[in-house]
């Protein structure tokens, strides 16, 4: 029986495919992985287009839509040319949006995995940030940390405001929990105080932000986290090497 | 203990991370059509896929399980694959299969295919390499293939017809007999000459796929 350190020492590329290793099979760094999840409707595809509006002039950045029927959220972002064709790509679930970012991740990595290979071999030198967006789901779904270095979890105030009371592994774990539409709050009656109680009560000490795309500050402070969570992590990368 | 059993359950497991979850095997179109509808229909589709598609994908696996050159064997597959949707979702389904097997019963085998297809040989093939690195027999790698052609269906037909899992699942067991019928020839196909090996193919699974590749809007990749 082989032991698993054996293993390891014989065949070490078994893990460079997880989001684990700071750096791609061919020795050269990879870029950080973020994922934004959260139920339909929260705003997630939004708040990627905004944030690749933000950083594309500083960052070299993609993006995967994991889409639960459709092509919609790649075809929104190719509809709104927030990135060129090449550095946005979709990828099929089978009904089962959840399985692709946590159980199975194998289609996701090869979507990220191509990405950054494409877009070497096209020239384009190597990306910094690659946005993972999940179809859809409930409040249980979490990204594997197989393939992401940071998760975002996105709800709308919309949506009720009893969500972050209700906790669950998206609102209690995720790095970042944005609390999305909050110029609707006084239209459906949604008490955003009891909301950050009751955010804080479930996080702790993990961050929220209140956000609404339709004003200043937009995106801007989801897109100072990001920002960091690249210096932090590029740091230890440096490290690593 | 060789372990070699528990090795082939956890190969043949459902929820073995190599990305059939999003993939109905021709299921999604046939349910669309009309030709599968409840348990009764399923039961016939996983059948003759079972004798068709099925039997020619367990030679395969079974082949690369006894040592075969994985890359004759590819192009084998490429020969038995009418379809360019079908055999782009083989190749697709062989890389994540790959990757899922490389982490799990890593071996030099299956390091040089992978450098040799970067993106994805066949899935049988890959599947019946990493059986053989799991000290599993080219039957044990049939039985795989054959399980996974048909349960892949079912469980699809489940999401997509509401249909009792309970139904779906008795369809599997009631087709056990003749999926090990479909391994024990696979595998004395196997022991043969490469250009005998089973090329029977489902011409309607081709063509469906083909149509089902252009949907705009569908719940699987295949």
């Amino acid at each position: 029986m082989h032991l698993d350190h054996e293993l390891d020492e014989k065949f070490p590329h078994r893990h460079t495919y997880s989001a684990a290793h700071p750096q791609r099979p061919d020795g050269t760094r990879r870029a950080l992985r973020i994922g934004l999840g959260g139920p339909v409707g929260s705003g997630k595809t939004a708040t990627v287009a905004a944030l690749c509006r933000t950083l594309r002039d500083q960052l070299s950045l993609a993006v995967v839509t994991n889409d639960i029927y459709t092509r919609e959220d790649a075809a929104y972002l190719l509809r709104e040319a927030v990135l060129p064709p090449e550095r946005i790509t979709a990828v099929e679930t089978g009904a089962c949006p959840h399985t692709a970012i946590r159980d199975d991740i194998s289609a996701n990595l090869e979507a990220v995995e191509d990405l950054e290979d494409d877009l070497a071999s096209q020239g384009a030198g190597p990306l910094d940030l690659i946005l993972v967006e999940s179809g859809g789901d409930n409040l249980t779904a979490t990204f594997s940390k197989g393939l992401t270095d940071a998760q975002i979890f996105v709800i709308d105030v919309a949506g009720g405001d009893d969500i972050p009371r209700k906790g669950g592994p998206g609102v209690s774990t995720a790095d970042l929990l944005v609390v999305n539409k909050t110029d609707l709050a006084p239209y459906v009656g949604s008490d955003l105080e009891g909301m950050a109680r009751d955010a804080k009560e479930q996080r702790g000490e993990l961050p929220v932000i209140f956000q609404s795309l339709r004003g200043e500050p937009g995106v801007g402070p989801v897109a100072d986290w990001v920002r960091a969570q690249l210096a932090d992590w590029t740091g230890k990368a440096a490290h690593a090497a | 203990m060789s372990g070699a059993a528990a090795a082939l359950l956890v190969l043949a497991d459902g929820r073995f991370p190599a990305g059939g979850h999003a993939h109905s095997g021709g299921a999604e179109a046939a349910v669309k059509a009309g030709r599968v509808k409840d348990a009764a229909s399923l039961g016939a589709f996983c059948r003759g896929r079972l004798h068709t598609a099925g039997l020619t994908a367990a030679a395969l696996a079974a082949a690369a399980a006894a040592g075969h050159d994985p890359l004759a064997l590819d192009e084998a597959a490429d020969a038995r694959t009418p379809s360019p949707a079908l055999r782009r979702t083989a190749r697709k389904l062989g890389r994540q299969m790959m990757r899922a097997a490389r982490a799990t019963w890593p071996c030099p085998e299956l390091d040089a295919l992978a450098a040799a297809r970067p993106r994805g040989a066949h899935q049988p093939i890959v599947l019946g390499l990493a059986a053989r690195s799991a000290g599993l027999t080219p039957l044990d790698a049939a039985h795989a293939c054959a399980y996974e052609n048909i349960s892949g269906p079912a469980t699809a037909a489940v999401r997509l017809l509401s249909l009792d899992p309970f139904d779906a699942t008795a369809v599997l067991a009631r087709l056990a007999p003749e999926a090990d019928d479909v391994a024990r020839r696979a595998v004395e196909a196997a022991e043969g000459d490469l250009a005998d090996l089973p090329a029977a193919s489902a011409p309607l699974l081709d063509i469906t796929a083909e149509a089902h590749a252009t949907w705009p809007v569908r719940l699987f990749a295949s």
